[in-house]
């Protein structure tokens, strides 16, 4: 098929791409730290979506312009489930840092389950309309709606995301001190790094970053439900295993490559394969490269 | 002593034969059957075919029945399985019924049915909606007042090619037992119609973006999409295509006439159509069915209670018009008279599915479905 179609599926693919990276993100750094895959990671991203939804709907009422309303619902999401993830990680990990993997492994799944449940109840089961808070530009017109005012603001979000965490890590003191404890945690403790601190900053950072995602893309799909960090959660960990667990870039480049597989065998083979194409990916890549795309191979301890 | 014993059983016997025989001369009653999962898991959708016959019953036999005599209900259970339903069929025909309605479930039905078939007995089923059980014309006897699983397709299909005018189509579904099944069946009839099926796929449920999908099926310059599936879904597609300033035309179905796909979609949803059952809230018959529930069994009625009660009306109507008992006639007037029901104004096909029953086309129309006649 022509070239135009090829360009709308590979936008398509970056738009699930930028969502999946901005979840992996919070999976990879979490891993990469404590060596612990956050289950619960997904529903920090639906309370995103839903604190955004709650906010901007209060906000609706005072008739603000979409996109201040949209940047406040924002910030509210992001620093609640940033406060979620930090309560979450103080009472379901942090007692047992110590404890074998499994058991804190055992519990993210429950904390995973509570939180979905605990959606459910204080707020609904049912999807619940979520308001298109940004508006259409006008410049896009031009474009024949290959792209929409959505697709923009979600690339846009991303890279700037992206490129404030690169900074962060790269540059900053906490950044430093987090790969150092991603390095080895017992040398990172002896030359002063206060680790708890290290793990809690991570968490948030984590969460703030699947809390912008839930507010993106519930705004792109226009609704929500309880059970929408599931699926969402299960693919962008896919992604962050397909990069290289514990590998931020690796993440990145998962995601993308998970949601332009996607974008594509749906276009150009057919739809009712598409978890099927993310799968096969995931399964060829960890036969040829068993740590991941970017991911660093593990050497045992002897 | 023993001589006594066989004498008096000589007399016994005779006695009992001069019984029989004067039961057999004239049966005072007409026996119906009604038959269906009575007990078990799927009883709830079983009884109210067993209340609602009894409720028809009564008020005819109130009038002094038909042809002149009382009507008699013999109920007899299936649980809704196969293996039972055809015990419960021989029991009836040894009951000697000259109809049924039922049974329940369509595996069941499809059990008994040949043995009422070949006993000659009318089966008129209010529930049981696989759609070969009359399409395939193997079953003479067998009629329903429920529209078949195909019926939803069928009338979506008919209405995006007449009413509408359109002839390229994509097809999507939830991959789900109830939207594939109607997206294979709306593949079918537009097949046979000769329209072009240009998509024919499953979605991923769940999915955070469904731009790639959407891009296919404007890509492929379809006209309308026929979606089977339920609403959450049917809202993101709808909502994403609009956003993206498509226009083409979406029809779905029962999964999708529900108001929370119009609260979700919103401005989405405008235009968008899908079908559903015949409204017959308005329908002074059912309203009066049901007010009788209530005040008889002080509680709303369940599950096919409407269908049984415009079966049983049905039945009984072509009874009257046809003035015997006999099959032949009966099913005649089933198929020729039209009776008012519950349902609406109702009457058989040649191959026994109910006209007047079914679908019809809903259309969102500032925030609302409205029935387009």
């Amino acid at each position: 098929m022509d070239l135009n179609y090829l360009l709308q599926l590979f936008i398509s693919g970056m738009t699930r791409g930028s969502i999946y990276a901005l979840i992996a993100l919070g999976y990879t750094m979490v891993y990469g730290i404590v060596q612990l895959i956050n289950f619960a990671h997904g529903e920090i991203y639906m309370i995103g979506a839903f604190t955004a939804l709650i906010v901007a709907t209060v906000l609706n009422m005072t008739g603000m312009p979409g996109i201040a309303v949209f940047a406040i619902a924002m910030v509210v999401a992001v620093v609640y489930s940033a406060a979620y993830g930090f309560t979450m990680e103080k009472i379901a990990y942090k007692p047992l840092r110590n404890a074998p993997r499994l058991s804190a492994l055992i519990s993210a799944i429950g904390m995973s389950y509570f939180l979905q449940n605990y959606v459910l109840l204080a707020q609904t089961s049912d999807f619940v309309s979520f308001p298109r808070l940004i508006p259409k530009f006008r410049f896009l017109e031009g474009l024949g709606g290959m792209l929409s005012s959505t697709q923009v603001i979600i690339f846009l979000v991303t890279a700037v995301v992206m490129v404030l965490l690169t900074l962060l890590i790269k540059f900053t003191k906490i950044g430093k001190a987090m790969r150092a404890t991603a390095q080895d945690k017992t040398m990172a403790l002896l030359v002063g790094i206060n680790i708890n601190q290290v793990i809690a900053v991570t968490f948030v950072i984590g969460s703030a970053m699947a809390a912008v995602g839930g507010v993106l893309i519930s705004s792109h799909v226009g609704q929500i439900n309880f059970y929408i960090g599931f699926i969402a959660g299960i693919k962008a960990f896919v992604a962050a295993v397909l990069g290289g667990i514990g590998s931020i870039p690796g993440a990145v480049l998962g995601s993308f490559v998970l949601g332009l597989t996607e974008s594509f065998g749906t276009g150009y083979i057919s739809s009712d394969y598409e978890d099927v194409f993310a799968f096969i990916i995931l399964v060829l890549i960890l036969i040829f490269r068993p740590s991941g795309l970017l991911g660093k191979s593990q050497k045992e301890k002897i | 002593m023993k001589k006594r014993l066989v004498i008096l059983t000589a007399l016994a016997a005779i006695a009992l034969l001069a019984f029989v025989g004067c039961a057999d001369k004239g049966p005072k009653t007409i026996k119906i059957g009604v038959a269906g999962a009575h007990t078990g898991d799927l009883a709830s959708y079983g009884l109210p075919s067993v209340k609602a016959a009894e409720l028809v019953v009564e008020e005819w036999n109130a009038k002094g029945g038909v042809l002149g005599k009382k009507i008699e209900l013999v109920v007899a259970d299936d649980v809704c399985k196969p293996e039972v339903a055809t015990n419960t069929a021989s029991k009836l025909v040894g009951d000697k019924v000259i109809a049924v309605i039922g049974h329940i479930c369509s595996g069941a039905t499809k059990a008994a049915l040949g043995i009422y078939k070949d006993a000659k007995i009318i089966t008129i089923s209010p529930s049981a909606t696989n759609p070969p059980l009359t399409k395939s014309g193997d079953y003479p006897n067998f009629f329903r007042t429920i529209a078949s699983d195909d019926a939803q397709a069928e009338v979506d299909v008919e209405f995006a090619m007449k009413k509408l005018g359109f002839k390229k189509f994509a097809v999507l579904h939830d991959k789900g037992d109830y939207g594939k099944g109607f997206a294979e069946f709306a593949k079918g009839y537009l097949d046979a119609a000769g329209a072009e099926v240009l998509v024919f796929e499953g979605i991923q449920v769940g999915a955070v973006d469904y731009s790639a999908i959407i891009n296919k099926v404007a890509a492929s310059g379809a006209e309308a999409i026929l979606y089977g599936g339920y609403h959450p879904e049917a809202s993101k597609l709808v909502s994403q295509m609009r956003a993206k300033g498509m226009k083409t035309v979406f029809i779905s179905d029962d999964g999708v006439k529900d108001d929370t796909f119009i609260k979700v979609a919103k401005e989405a949803a405008e235009g968008v159509y899908a079908s559903g059952p015949v409204d017959t809230t308005k329908n002074p018959l059912a309203v009066k069915a049901t007010e009788d529930h209530k005040k008889k069994y002080g509680e709303d009625p369940g599950a096919f209670f409407l269908n049984a009660y415009a079966a049983t009306q049905a039945l009984l109507n072509a009874i009257q018009k046809a003035g015997s008992v006999d099959y032949d006639a009966v099913t005649k007037a089933l198929r020729s008279e039209f009776v008012e029901t519950p349902l609406g104004k109702i009457s058989f096909d040649a191959k026994g599915d109910a006209i007047g029953v079914g679908f019809s086309v809903y259309q969102v129309q500032n925030g609302v479905y409205v029935e387009i006649k």
